[in-house]
């Protein structure tokens, strides 16, 4: 288990992570989402005992990371594929870190095995692909058998078939009865692998909750209306339980009705539809909505989308 | 939870780990041999075409440290092993393996012991091999009328000694250069500029002054620790030891306190 209560890290003048309380219960792939910049990383070192707080704690197994005999043996942590040796072998870079716990050499090719990289054992960490070196440092953080493992974006640099094969991963060791904490600022990836998400943006808590709430909210359906007369339209519309989000005045978004209602309305006050467009919304939209006010670098907008009547 | 064993972190362990780290690594072996290389050849160049002209005699006539010229090699070798114990500590900040490091042992201090150990003790080795090596060639070469120092001689086993541990000195010292300074172009510059550069800049003032504080510097005491007789302008033999060995350990504190108090 991890246990984060009010914390908060200042950086000079910028506090990245500000009074954040969540638990990572075991048993369950608990997703920490949050667009880049949001304090995942911040979060994770803190928890690791590399950063101190300015406030509050970050406990694992209910102490502090360096109270553990045997930090490898609690809590196995990926922050960073590239934190390797260029000339160390992947053998004797696992094999340095087992020494120092207490583990048996054995260990180094078990986990080497398990994570696919048993061929390439005695190859330089500089020789390694992306793909790989993520490999590297799953097996690193699975060394110790440890009761949480604790990931940072896996999924980057991953071939096409390593994703579904990290998704089973994370969840076999989930079912097992571990902590499994995966970090990514892509709800897509989450959305398959996360029995619970926590969400943060600029370093606040926006929400803490079972991934098949979060689809809940997502299943609602909302439809795009275009009207020239959608003043009147919009008048009609209104009810309880519908929500008319307008974007121009001759469009706007609809929750809370059916497309054919909106039509048949629209018919009876003999109001002329331009365009009715039922749509799901998807989790990526959720999220992005979430954490549309908290995302603090984007990009300017395309050419393309500036002209658009949107 | 953790099904594999898994003992307690302890400092044997870390230094174990550490040792593996070090000899994992190609270029850190090949640096350690080219320390000890670089002792016994120079050492050897410089014995066999010394004449006996221009090296400090004593007011006798006989030289005032046969061993200085067999050892000569001391010099460039303490830069090499210097510049090793950098790379261990401000390579893995390069990398960012220093963060795998310390969540893996927990404590930060006991990383820097367990590196302080394995570089100093591997260093410690090797050159008190090289260090004899280069004594008996060098001293078998010397070309020059002055009799030469054997390993039978009293002084012998206290000049290996003294140059054993000023050269593994310096690596520690390098290791926690590269824990203050966390990146391993300032640290080496650090190193460079300690050992060679300030005290030569030191000559530059007035004498009086000079005279005073230049045989207190780290490189200084050295040359009087591998010395048969210092000479008068360094400091005796023991209180060098001391002076040293307080440089070292300066350095091992501000290491330490760095290494705890900051972010990693």
């Amino acid at each position: 288990m991890i246990d984060v209560a009010h914390l908060s890290k200042r950086y000079g003048d910028t506090l990245a992570v500000d009074d954040l309380t969540f638990t990572v219960r075991p048993g369950v792939v608990t997703g920490f989402l949050g667009p880049n910049g949001s304090g995942k990383s911040t979060t994770m070192r803190v928890i690791l005992g590399l950063d101190a707080p300015s406030d509050g704690t970050a406990l694992v197994a209910g102490r502090r990371l360096a109270e553990h005999p045997a930090p490898l043996t609690v809590i196995g942590a990926l922050l960073d594929a590239r934190a390797v040796h260029g000339r160390r072998s992947a053998h004797d870079h696992l094999h340095a870190l087992a020494v120092s716990n207490g583990l048996p050499r054995s260990r180094v090719g078990e986990v080497l095995d398990l994570v696919g990289l048993g061929e390439v054992a005695r190859r330089a960490g500089g020789g390694l692909s992306l793909g790989m070196g993520q490999r590297l440092g799953i097996a690193a953080a699975l060394l110790g058998d440890p009761g949480i493992v604790m990931l940072d974006e896996p999924v980057n640099g991953l071939d096409p078939e390593g994703i579904p094969w990290i998704r089973h991963l994370l969840q076999s060791l989930a079912r097992e009865g571990r902590t499994v904490f995966v970090s990514s600022h892509l709800m897509s990836e989450m959305e398959l692998m996360a029995d619970h998400l926590v969400i943060i943006g600029r370093g606040r808590l926006i929400a803490d909750l079972p991934a098949r709430d979060l689809r809940a909210m997502a299943s609602e359906r909302t439809v795009a209306v275009r009207a020239t007369e959608f003043h009147r339209l919009g008048e009609a519309l209104r009810r309880d339980g519908v929500r008319i989000a307008s974007t121009s005045s001759t469009d706007a978004e609809v929750t809370g009705l059916e497309a054919e209602e909106i039509g048949r309305i629209a018919r009876d006050e003999g109001i002329a539809l331009a365009a009715l467009i039922p749509t799901q919304t998807t989790l990526e939209e959720i999220f992005m909505r979430l954490t549309a006010d908290t995302i603090q670098y984007q990009g300017a907008p395309s050419i393309a989308s500036e002209g658009a009547t949107r | 939870m953790s099904a594999v064993g898994g003992d307690r972190v302890t400092l044997p362990r870390v230094v174990a780990g550490e040792w593996i780290k070090l000899r994992s690594v190609r270029s850190n072996v090949v640096t350690l041999g080219a320390a000890a290389v670089v002792l016994v050849f120079f050492g050897a160049v410089f014995s066999l075409t010394a004449d006996g002209e221009g090296v400090p005699r004593n007011p006798s006539g006989t030289l005032s440290d046969p061993v200085a010229i067999s050892l000569g090699g001391a010099d460039l070798a303490q830069l090499i092993v210097g510049v090793l114990g950098v790379l261990v500590a401000a390579g893995e900040y390069a990398t960012g393996l220093i963060r795998t490091t310390f969540a893996a042992v927990g404590s930060r201090r006991t990383v820097l012991v367990g590196k302080v150990a394995a570089v100093g003790a591997a260093v410690a080795a090797v050159m008190a091999v090289a260090t004899t090596v280069a004594l008996v060639v060098g001293q078998a070469l010397y070309a020059g009328d002055d009799p030469s120092v054997s390993l039978g001689d009293p002084n012998a086993a206290r000049v290996i000694f003294g140059a054993t541990a000023y050269l593994a000195g310096v690596a520690v010292i390098g290791v926690a250069l590269g824990f203050v300074v966390r990146a391993t172009a300032g640290a080496i510059g650090t190193l460079v500029g300690s050992l060679f550069i300030l005290p030569n800049l030191l000559g530059l003032l007035p004498d009086g002054f000079a005279d005073a504080v230049l045989p207190y510097f780290p490189s200084r005491a050295g040359a009087s620790m591998m010395a048969l007789a210092p000479g008068s302008d360094l400091l005796a033999v023991w209180p060098a030891f001391g002076v040293f060995t307080g440089w070292v350990v300066a350095a091992l504190l501000a290491a330490m306190w760095l290494v705890s108090r900051r972010d990693a």
